[in-house]
C-alpha cells in the first residue's frame, strides 16, 4: 500500500509537470505586423460535415485570399498579415467553451471567429462577452436574435429564425396560389430537432393565415431513413405542395424517394441540404424547380466570382444559403477593421452601425442583425437561385411547377 | 499523516481559480468533472465489473434538470431536485435491470441513454412545444470549478468509505462470482442497486454542475455518447479497482486529448480507438496495476 501510494504520488507530479508545461506551451504572441485570428470548430464529430461545408472552408478561403493581396489593410494604410488558430471542438461544446477560453486567455488573439452551430454559437456567447470579443455568429438560426443581440450587444446574428423562412415559403405559395398555379392544400413534414420545429411552429400559423389548408402535417424523428411511408401520404393528401422541413438525410432521402415512386407534387420543397452544390448529383442531375431553405443572387457578378474563387480553392462550390453569408461576414470584419482597427469596442460599434460592400451586395445590419435575407431559392438551370422574398434585389421568378422528375 | 494531506492539498486546489488564467480555469473544470465522472462510474462498476455505458444517461439528465428549472427556482434548491431526479432514475432502471448481467448489461445501459434522450424529445416537442432550452444562471467558472472539486472530494471520499464497509467488500464478492455472493447470504440486489444509485446519483450532480456553461441544451447536444465512452476508458485506463485509479487515469487521457485537439485534430478518434483496444490488450486492470506488476516482476527476477 505504501508502495502504491509511492507511484501515485510519482504520477501525480509527473502529471502535474505535464500540465503546467502545456499550459504554458500557448501559441507565440503575435509580432506587431500580425493579427492572429483565433477560430474552435468542429472538425471531427456529428456537426463536422455541416461546419466543413459552411464555416471552415470559408474560413480558409478569406484567410488566403487577405493574405494573398498582403494582408489585412489597417486604419493607417499599413498591412498585417493574419495567422491562425485552429481547435476542434469534437463537436462538444464543453470543449468549445474551453477552446474559446484558451484563444482568448492564452493564445491572446486579436479576433475570434465563430463555430458552427445555433448551440455552439449561443454556448460562447456569454464568454464572448465576457472578454469583450465581437462575436458574428452566421450559422445560428435562431428566432430569439432579438433578445440574444440586446443581452450581448457585441453579438451579431446573421441568419435570420425559422419564423423568417417559414413565412418567406408561404409567401411564395401564396402567390402561385393567388395566380392559380396551385391548389391550397399543403403537405408538410417536419424533423422532430430544434430546427424542424421552430419552422413548422412559424409554418402552421403563417399557412391558415394565407388561406392555405394542412391537409397532411407529421414529424419524423432524426435519423430516419425510410421516407416511403410518409411520402405515398402526402401524395394521397390531394396537396400540390409538398413542404419538408428536414436536415440534409432527410432532405436527400425524400428526394429519392420521391424519385422512386413517381410522387411529382407542383412544389416540391425541402430544406437544409437543398442549397449544397452536392444536390444535383443526389437528384440524379434532376434537381431543377426543387425548392428549398436559402439562395443567392443569381444575378450577382460578386456572388459568380466567389464563386469561382471557392471552386478554385476548395475544389467545390460553396453552397448556396450559409457560405455567401459566412463569407460576407469576413468581409464585414475586415473592411471594419480597416476603419476601426483592432480595438474590440469600436469594432463592434463599426461592425453595428457602417455599411459594408459584400459579396452579398450593401449590407447594413439592423439591431445587430442581418434581416435582407433570401429565405427562399429554387434550381433553375443547374444553379440554385433566390426566388423569395420576391422583392428583394436580384430574385428570378419561382418556376412552379415543378418539372416533372 | 493522510488526515493532513488530503484537506491540505484539497484547499491548494481550491486556491488554483486565484493565480490561473481562464483558460487554466477551464482545463481544470474539465479534468475534475472527468475525475468525477470516472470515480463515480467506478464506484459503482469497479467492483461489481458491470460495465455500464449509462454514464451520459444521468449526466444529461442532470443538465436537462437545470435546463427545465432555472428560470423558475433557486440554484441549490434545483441541485437538490437534481439529486433527486438522478437517484429515482437509478432506482427505476437499476430494480429493472441489475439482473441483467455481462454484455446484456452492456447493451441495455447504452440503450438507456438513448432512451431518455428520445423520451426528453418526446416531451419537449409533444408537450413544451419546443426543442432547445437555456441556462441562464449566474454563476462564473470558479463557482463552477469549486462545486465540481467538492463534488470530486466527495466522490473520493465516499468511495474510500465504500471500500472498508460491508457494502464495498459485498460488491467486491459480486465481482469476483455472483453465485457465490448469493450463496454466502449476500443479498445481490440490494446491494448492486445502493452502488448503482450512489454512483447514478453523482453522475447526475456532474452533469447539472456542468451545465451553466452551456447556455443553450438540445438533446443531441446533452447526451453526447462520447462522454460515456471517455469516463469508461478513463476508468480502465488509470484502474477502475483502485480508490485513485479513475483520477489517475482521466487527467492525463483528458491532457491528451485537448492536447491533440489542438494540435492534431482529425486524429482524436483514432487515437480514441487505439487506447481502447490498447488498454484492453496491455492494461486490463489498469495502468496503476500493470506498472505495479511489472516492479513485481522485476523484484522476482533480481531476488
Amino acid at each position: 500500500m505504501v508502495n502504491l501510494f509511492k507511484h501515485a504520488k510519482a504520477c501525480t507530479t509527473a502529471f502535474a509537470v505535464a500540465a503546467a508545461s502545456f499550459m504554458t506551451a500557448g501559441h507565440a504572441t503575435a509580432a506587431d505586423d500580425t493579427i492572429t485570428i483565433g477560430y474552435a470548430v468542429a472538425l471531427t464529430g456529428p456537426n463536422a460535415t455541416g461546419a466543413g461545408i459552411s464555416t471552415v472552408p470559408n474560413y480558409r478561403l478569406w484567410v488566403d485570399q487577405v493574405n494573398g493581396e498582403g494582408g489585412i489593410e489597417m486604419p493607417d494604410g499599413s498591412r498585417k498579415m493574419i495567422e491562425v488558430v485552429e481547435y476542434d471542438d469534437r463537436s462538444s461544446n464543453e470543449d468549445l467553451v474551453r477552446a474559446i477560453e484558451r484563444l482568448a486567455s492564452q493564445d491572446k488573439v486579436d479576433l475570434i471567429l465563430p463555430p458552427w452551430g445555433t448551440g455552439a454559437n449561443l454556448a460562447i456567447a456569454p464568454l464572448m462577452a465576457r472578454f469583450g470579443y465581437p462575436q458574428l455568429a452566421v450559422t445560428a438560426v435562431t428566432d430569439k436574435a432579438p433578445e440574444f443581440a440586446a443581452r450581448w450587444d457585441r453579438s451579431f446574428w446573421m441568419l435570420g429564425g425559422g419564423h423568417d423562412y417559414a413565412t418567406g415559403l408561404v409567401d411564395v405559395l401564396a402567390q402561385a396560389r393567388d395566380a392559380g398555379t396551385i391548389n391550397n392544400k399543403i403537405a408538410a413534414v417536419s424533423v422532430a430537432d430544434g430546427f424542424g420545429i421552430d419552422l413548422i411552429k412559424g409554418a402552421r400559423p403563417a399557412f391558415e393565415e394565407a388561406g392555405f389548408e394542412l391537409v397532411y402535417d407529421e414529424s419524423y424523428p432524426l435519423g430516419t431513413s425510410d421516407f416511403a411511408a410518409i411520402m405515398s401520404e402526402a401524395q394521397a393528401s390531394g396537396a400540390d405542395s409538398f413542404v419538408a422541413f428536414s436536415y440534409p438525410p432527410g432532405s436527400f432521402g425524400m428526394t429519392k424517394t420521391a424519385q422512386a415512386m413517381g410522387f411529382n407534387p407542383k412544389v416540391f420543397y425541402i430544406s437544409v441540404g437543398g442549397a449544397f452544390p452536392i444536390y444535383p448529383g443526389i437528384a440524379d442531375g434532376k434537381a431543377d424547380g426543387v425548392m428549398a431553405i436559402g439562395g443567392v443572387d443569381g444575378t450577382s457578378d460578386s456572388v459568380k466570382a466567389y464563386f469561382d474563387a471557392h471552386t478554385t480553392f476548395v475544389g467545390n462550390p460553396p453552397d448556396s444559403w450559409a457560405s455567401a453569408v459566412t463569407f460576407a461576414s469576413l468581409e464585414m470584419l475586415e473592411q471594419a477593421i480597416g476603419r476601426v482597427g483592432l480595438d474590440h469596442g469600436d469594432l463592434a460599434a463599426d461592425l453595428s452601425s457602417g455599411t459594408f460592400d459584400t459579396v452579398i451586395g450593401q449590407v447594413k445590419l439592423e439591431d445587430n442583425q442581418l434581416r435582407d435575407l433570401w429565405t427562399v431559392g429554387q434550381w433553375q438551370n443547374g444553379a440554385f437561385v433566390g426566388v423569395g422574398p420576391a422583392d428583394k434585389a436580384g430574385a428570378a421568378a419561382p418556376v412552379i411547377p415543378k418539372p416533372e422528375w | 499523516m493522510k488526515y493532513v494531506i488530503y484537506p491540505v492539498a484539497l484547499a491548494l486546489l481550491a486556491a488554483v481559480p486565484f493565480v490561473a488564467s481562464d483558460y487554466a480555469l477551464g482545463l481544470l473544470i474539465g479534468m475534475v468533472t472527468y475525475v468525477t465522472l470516472a470515480s463515480a462510474w467506478a464506484m459503482f462498476s469497479g467492483p461489481t465489473h458491470y460495465v455500464s455505458l449509462a454514464t451520459v444517461a444521468f449526466y444529461g439528465a442532470g443538465a436537462y434538470v437545470v435546463a427545465m428549472l432555472n428560470e423558475v427556482m433557486a440554484y441549490p434548491m434545483i441541485l437538490l431536485i437534481t439529486a433527486g431526479v438522478g437517484a429515482t432514475m437509478a432506482l427505476v432502471v437499476g430494480l429493472s435491470t441489475l439482473r441483467l448481467a455481462g454484455v446484456y448489461f452492456v447493451i441495455f445501459s447504452f440503450g438507456l441513454a438513448e432512451l431518455i434522450r428520445q423520451l426528453i424529445t418526446w416531451y419537449e416537442i409533444n408537450i413544451y412545444g419546443t426543442l432547445g432550452r437555456y441556462i441562464f444562471v449566474d454563476i462564473t467558472a470558479r463557482g463552477i470549478y469549486w462545486q465540481m472539486l467538492g463534488l470530486a472530494a466527495i466522490t473520493i471520499g465516499l468511495t474510500a468509505y465504500i471500500n472498508r464497509s460491508r457494502l464495498g467488500l459485498a460488491l467486491r464478492v459480486i465481482g469476483d462470482d455472483e453465485v457465490v455472493a448469493a450463496h454466502s447470504g449476500i443479498p445481490l440486489a440490494r446491494m448492486k442497486l445502493m452502488a448503482f444509485v450512489l454512483s447514478a446519483t453523482i453522475l447526475t450532480l456532474a452533469g447539472a454542475i456542468a451545465s451553466p456553461r452551456w447556455v443553450y441544451v438540445e438533446p443531441a447536444i446533452v447526451f453526447n455518447p462520447t462522454v460515456s465512452f471517455l469516463t469508461v476508458i478513463m476508468a480502465l485506463f488509470g484502474g477502475a479497482n483502485r480508490l485513485w485509479g479513475p483520477a489517475l487515469g482521466a487527467i492525463p487521457l483528458f491532457l491528451a486529448f485537448e492536447y491533440l485537439s489542438a494540435h492534431f485534430p482529425d486524429v482524436y478518434p483514432i487515437f480514441l480507438g487505439a487506447l481502447f483496444i490498447g488498454v484492453v490488450f496491455l492494461f486490463p486492470n489498469g495502468v496503476l496495476a500493470g506498472i505495479e506488476g511489472l516492479r513485481r516482476g522485476k523484484k522476482e527476477e533480481t531476488a
